[in-house]
């Protein structure tokens, strides 16, 4: 059985990619965009994914259809600070890539 | 002014661990850091998370590494310039650099090796068009001095623990202060929120939300924001304005010391001893970049093993220097002090 699931994240250039994102290695989202490169590397995931910065900003889109998991402490507190914040926003570096995020859609909030 | 041989920008793991792959070399170090103590992020924003992959370390606590790194370094005796960012380098004739700080301090090297990390933190600015014409003539980013803001307009921009300490602060003040937040609710401190809504009834705090500043207005200098509330826009007249969104963090001054930058770090030549294109500066760590670069604490000691054998070579040319091992050759530290393994006892039995 394979360990991907098709996640769909639209860059911020507003182009739709449909990826593969591995649900055995432990990578959430901002590692996902930073692995297929759909951000320019030093724009996303800054803080290596502490929930420190808010450069992996983005917006869930289909909350209702995917179970996408709570949001942390840390993630809201950063999120309470960060720019271009939306009631969908969500830090890419703290969404982990699990089977139930299968069909996920996702875009990158604007870079800082 | 302070000499030494290798200034260390960032006092961070990496920028610690040069100290003492320097010290085998008898080379001295100098670290300068914009924050208060040594450990750069393991200290400043993550002092309690465990690390994993430390070699011989299954877990170990950030603050507990910084700990041991700085006792690992103690008898090479390195100096410090803590809470001062550094802001200018420049390089003399005779191949030294004086680095300058914020504070005016000022540090002479013969070889300057950049380990800042992530950079330096510097405010979040929100995205409104001519910010960067009303810096300093209106929009402030710090509360420096207080007096300056004595019986001005004020609107600060926030939802966090600054923007409730600063409203609070400069109500008693101030002639007047505009509190903006995008949401209802604010995070911070209880006490702060409650003074703030006792402010707010005393009508010393002029509380806009859920709202946004979307323009700023004014000619020589500020003169007004527009504050979007429900699809509504309303002109607040001010002298300052002041958005408090947290900081994030930039290269800050080293953007403009001259380095190839590259993806927001420093380029670097790791195909030989992470030089930048400025010979005799060295870059080292998370604030480097180069194929195949991994941020990674373990990556920084390697970066920072290589860039001290790079210096000793530069400085003493032709001097063949010969790798020798602590184990074998123990360690002698610039205080007097001398680590060796213990000898094995030679005794003839009878």
């Amino acid at each position: 059985m394979s360990a991907d699931i098709k996640i769909t994240i639209i860059d911020r250039e507003g182009v739709e990619h449909v990826v593969d994102a591995p649900t055995d290695m432990s990578m959430n989202i901002m590692e996902v965009v930073r692995a297929y490169e759909l951000a320019p590397e030093g724009t996303i995931g800054i803080c290596g994914g502490m929930a420190m910065c808010a450069s992996c900003q983005c917006y869930v889109h289909n909350a209702d259809e995917v179970a996408v998991p709570e949001m942390n402490p840390d993630e809201e507190a950063m999120l309470w600070e960060a720019l271009n914040v939306k009631d969908n926003s969500r830090l890419g570096c703290q969404i982990g890539i699990t089977p139930e995020l299968e069909g996920l859609i996702v875009e990158l909030a604007p870079a800082e | 002014m302070i000499e030494t041989d290798i200034i260390i920008i960032g006092a961070g793991p990496t920028g610690l661990f040069a100290v003492f792959e320097a010290g085998l070399l008898k080379l001295k170090c100098h670290l300068i850091d914009g924050l208060p103590q040594p450990g750069g992020q393991l200290t400043e924003l993550y002092p309690k998370k465990p690390i994993f992959d430390i070699p011989g370390y299954p877990s170990v606590g950030a603050a507990e590494l910084v700990d041991n790194l700085m006792e690992q370094i103690k008898q090479f005796q390195p100096g410090f310039t803590l809470n001062e960012v550094a802001e200018t380098i420049e390089k003399q004739e005779d191949g030294t650099f004086i680095v300058t700080t914020n504070k005016g301090t000022k540090h002479c090297g013969k070889a300057v090796a950049i380990a800042g990390g992530l950079g330096s933190f510097e405010p979040r600015k929100p995205d409104l068009e001519n910010l960067a014409f009303y810096e300093d003539k209106g929009v402030e980013y710090f509360v420096k001095k207080p007096e300056m803001f004595a019986g001005k307009k004020i609107v600060i921009a926030g939802g966090g623990d600054s923007a409730l300490d600063w409203s609070i602060y400069l109500a008693d003040i101030a002639a007047e202060v505009f509190l903006v937040h995008r949401r209802n609710e604010f995070r911070g401190a209880l006490d702060s929120v409650e003074k703030v809504q006792a402010l707010k009834n005393q009508g010393k705090i002029n509380l806009v939300t859920p709202a946004e500043i979307v323009e700023l207005k004014g000619t020589a200098k500020l003169e007004a924001v527009v504050v979007e509330r429900e699809g509504q826009r309303e002109e607040v007249a001010c002298d300052y304005f002041i958005p408090l969104f947290g900081l994030t963090p930039k290269l800050g001054p080293i953007a403009d010391w001259g380095l190839e930058i590259e993806k927001n770090a420093i380029k670097v030549n790791n195909a030989l001893d992470y030089q930048t294109n400025i010979p005799g500066i060295y870059a080292i760590g998370d604030i480097n970049t180069y194929p195949g670069k991994l941020k990674l604490i373990l990556c920084g000691f390697h970066e920072a093993t290589l860039m001290c054998q790079s210096v000793y070579n530069m400085l003493n040319p032709g001097k063949k220097y010969v790798l020798k091992y602590t184990t074998v050759s123990g360690i002698n530290g610039f205080d007097g002090t001398r680590k060796e393994a213990e000898k094995a006892v030679v005794k003839s039995i009878e």
